[in-house]
């Protein structure tokens, strides 16, 4: 789960990790009034949606007045905002951050990520900051600074010590300012859970001070249950709504730009079959894991998403039951040719467990458009012989 | 032979009375386990499914003398029953809980690493030596005994993978899966040497998927070690880019995580690189030919 910057900086400011004062706006007159209260002199106007690259976009903009604070907050609400971290379609601005200008002597990059080889946090930082990080590691990669820090012992002086040579900084009072905004930062990573942290730009001030510019934070969605003010700033309308409302019935689902619907248990299971598809001659419309616990109405609901999107000719479920029994999905399509209205065909292959009962309810219902795949590799073609209208 | 599980080895269960654990116990008991006892706090001393019940696993160890647990406890407790086993001196806990906080799993990990116990999972369907022991929750029957092992990180293409070797008329060793979390146990550059060297295993079918670089020093170790056969399948050649993965946890690891890049870097160790799982089974078929 991702947060806005607004809220990443609500959590920054808990745990004394320093940033330049701001406002969350959801309306012109509101932003006028935010920046009222800030005082200026000078403001930045920010666009709010779970993206990076906004600056590039035009959704970060800087204002020398109340004026024109007024301007561009009429520009940039409401506006799509599409950046190298969107889709083409882009994403709507529905919220502004109001911020103190800041006074920018230089800029750096900090980050906090899980590095899986190593399976531990790693702090990143360079002297490379606001410039698009993937490209600084390509390009550049020795302007990189990588330090492990082992949870069993924490933030000790040495990661900090690392942090603040890495990156060139000599004053000792900058020092200590850099190595405990690193700890801070550090702390709050572990406190909450988080998957990923990223401040780009941090800035030094013209007074030596550093400051979190940026703020961006994703979260383990496995340990949300246990972070109850981290969940509560989950914003649903930065997600997509079909991926939303199938979650609530414990189906995982991504919506791709195919023709033939999928459903399938198992994450990897539903790749391969996407793959089978594509490899087939055919284009997957979605990926759709069932998961363990499915049953009639979940299969259902799952079938009612997929035929949503008009580009699905054709549906291909393809279930190898372990703890999934076969009967309960056969039991599931034919409850869904009940609740809704499917208009293409389906192509059926089960296996696993309870797969000769579930051939046998699938046989009774007789149902008009429902062709049964022998093993993937059948179902699959069947599938793609169908969308093609075959 | 097969690897790291048979006939003989005793197994407990953590979370034994559970709605999960005690369905699948009963059907590991079916297929021939032999679990030997499970452990709920709190239940210590009664009877369960006709074995005994433990307050620790400390008890459970002493009295039973059981080496593997297999753990289905709430995904908030996963951490904890990983310590608690790893110092309660099993040698293996297969972990097939979902949605473990990844937080707990760096430190469970970590600590079972430390007092040398193995892990498998969290998230995994668990691992089978045919027709002699089944920790998991896989459907016993598909998995018929002969020469293939099995290495996936996808529960259902473990089922697959293993249905389509039986049906060309192999059968399999052992097949273990390792589970696709961020932080998994046991995983390909542990359990190739381990097929390299069980005489019974003759080729080795290796399924992976989009993300991380596991696979990548998977074909190094291949290239350099396994003189066995290796089938290899990588899920996700389809899946749209950047859809789970943070943009800074994909720095780390470079380019490294695309199916194409893992499948050529399979190729290049000496594999068999299928497109679709569907052509997993021929695949097999061929190397065993080749032999």
């Amino acid at each position: 789960m991702n947060i806005h910057e607004y809220q990443a900086k609500q959590v920054f400011a808990k745990y004394g990790v320093p940033t330049p004062k701001g406002i969350m706006v959801e309306s012109v007159e509101a932003a006028v009034e935010a920046a009222k209260e800030l005082g200026g002199p000078v403001w930045v106007v920010k666009a709010q949606i779970h993206a990076g690259g906004r600056g590039l976009g035009g959704g970060v903009k800087l204002a020398k007045s109340i004026e024109e604070v007024r301007e561009l907050s009429d520009e940039i609400l409401g506006m799509t905002l599409v950046t190298h971290q969107t889709d083409a379609a882009g994403k709507l601005v529905r919220k502004l951050y109001i911020e103190d200008g800041a006074d920018i002597k230089d800029e750096f990059y900090l980050s906090v990520v899980l590095d899986r080889k190593l399976e531990m946090p790693l702090i990143m930082a360079s002297t490379e900051g606001g410039m698009n990080i993937e490209d600084v590691a390509e390009n550049t990669p020795e302007k990189i600074i990588t330090i492990p820090v082992d949870p069993a012992i924490g933030f000790q002086g040495f990661h900090g010590r690392e942090l603040a040579f890495g990156l060139g900084i000599t004053d000792k009072n900058e020092q200590k300012k850099i190595i405990s905004f690193a700890q801070k930062l550090f702390k709050l990573y572990m406190e909450n859970d988080a998957e990923m942290i990223e401040i780009n730009p941090l800035v030094r001030t013209g007074s030596g001070d550093f400051l979190a510019l940026d703020g961006k934070m994703g979260f383990d969605n496995s340990a949300l249950g246990r972070q109850p003010e981290i969940e509560a700033m989950r914003d649903l309308t930065e997600e997509d709504a079909d991926e939303v409302e199938a979650a609530k019935y414990g189906l995982s689902y991504v919506a791709l730009d195919g023709e033939i619907g999928c459903m399938v248990n198992g994450a990897g299971l539903a790749m391969g079959t996407m793959d089978t598809i594509n490899h087939m001659g055919g284009t997957p419309a979605n990926f759709l894991d069932v998961g363990g616990s499915a049953n009639a109405e979940t299969v259902a609901k799952g079938f009612e998403i997929i035929l949503r999107n008009p580009n699905v000719k054709a549906i291909f479920v393809n279930i190898f039951g372990g703890i999934v029994r076969c009967d309960r999905i056969a039991n599931g399509i034919i409850e869904a040719t009940k609740l809704t209205d499917v208009n293409v065909p389906v192509i059926v292959r089960l296996d696993g467990t309870n797969a000769p009962e579930a051939s046998e309810i699938l046989k009774k219902a007789n149902i008009s458009n429902l062709i049964v795949g022998d093993d993937l590799a059948d179902g699959a073609a069947k599938a793609v012989a169908a969308a093609k209208g075959n | 032979m097969s690897i790291l599980v048979n006939k003989d080895t005793k197994v407990i269960v953590q979370g034994f009375t559970g709605k999960e654990g005690s369905f699948h116990a009963e059907q590991c008991l079916a297929y021939g386990t032999q679990i030997v006892g499970g452990v709920t706090p709190n239940k210590g001393g009664q009877t369960h499914l006709g074995k005994p019940v433990f307050n620790t696993v400390a008890d459970a160890v002493k009295t039973t003398g059981a080496t593997v647990s297999m753990i289905f406890v709430p995904p908030a407790f996963v951490g904890d029953a990983v310590m608690e086993a790893a110092e309660a001196g099993i040698d293996l806990a297969v972990i097939i809980t979902e949605g473990a906080p990844v937080k707990d799993m760096q430190m469970a990990k970590a600590h079972a690493t430390k007092h040398g116990m193995k892990t498998l999972g969290p998230n995994c369907p668990g691992i089978i030596t045919a027709e002699e022991c089944k920790i998991g929750i896989m459907p016993g029957m598909i998995f018929k005994k002969g020469n293939v092992g099995l290495i996936s990180k996808s529960g259902t293409l473990t089922y697959e993978g293993a249905n389509q070797v039986c049906k060309e008329g192999f059968g399999i060793s052992t097949a273990v899966g390792i589970g696709g979390d961020p932080i998994i146990g046991l995983s390909y550059l542990q359990l190739l040497p381990m097929f390299e060297a069980d005489p019974e295993t003759e080729c080795i079918v290796l399924i992976g998927e989009i993300g991380g670089d596991l696979e990548i020093q998977a074909a190094a170790y291949i290239k350099e070690h396994i003189t066995k056969p290796v089938v290899a399948f990588i899920a996700g050649q389809t899946a749209p880019k950047g859809k789970t993965m943070g943009h800074a946890g994909a720095i780390v690891s470079g380019s490294a995580g695309t199916a194409a890049e893992k499948m050529a870097a399979l190729e290049a160790a000496g594999a068999t690189v299928v497109v679709s799982p569907a052509e997993i089974g021929q695949a097999v078929t061929k190397a065993m030919a080749k032999k």
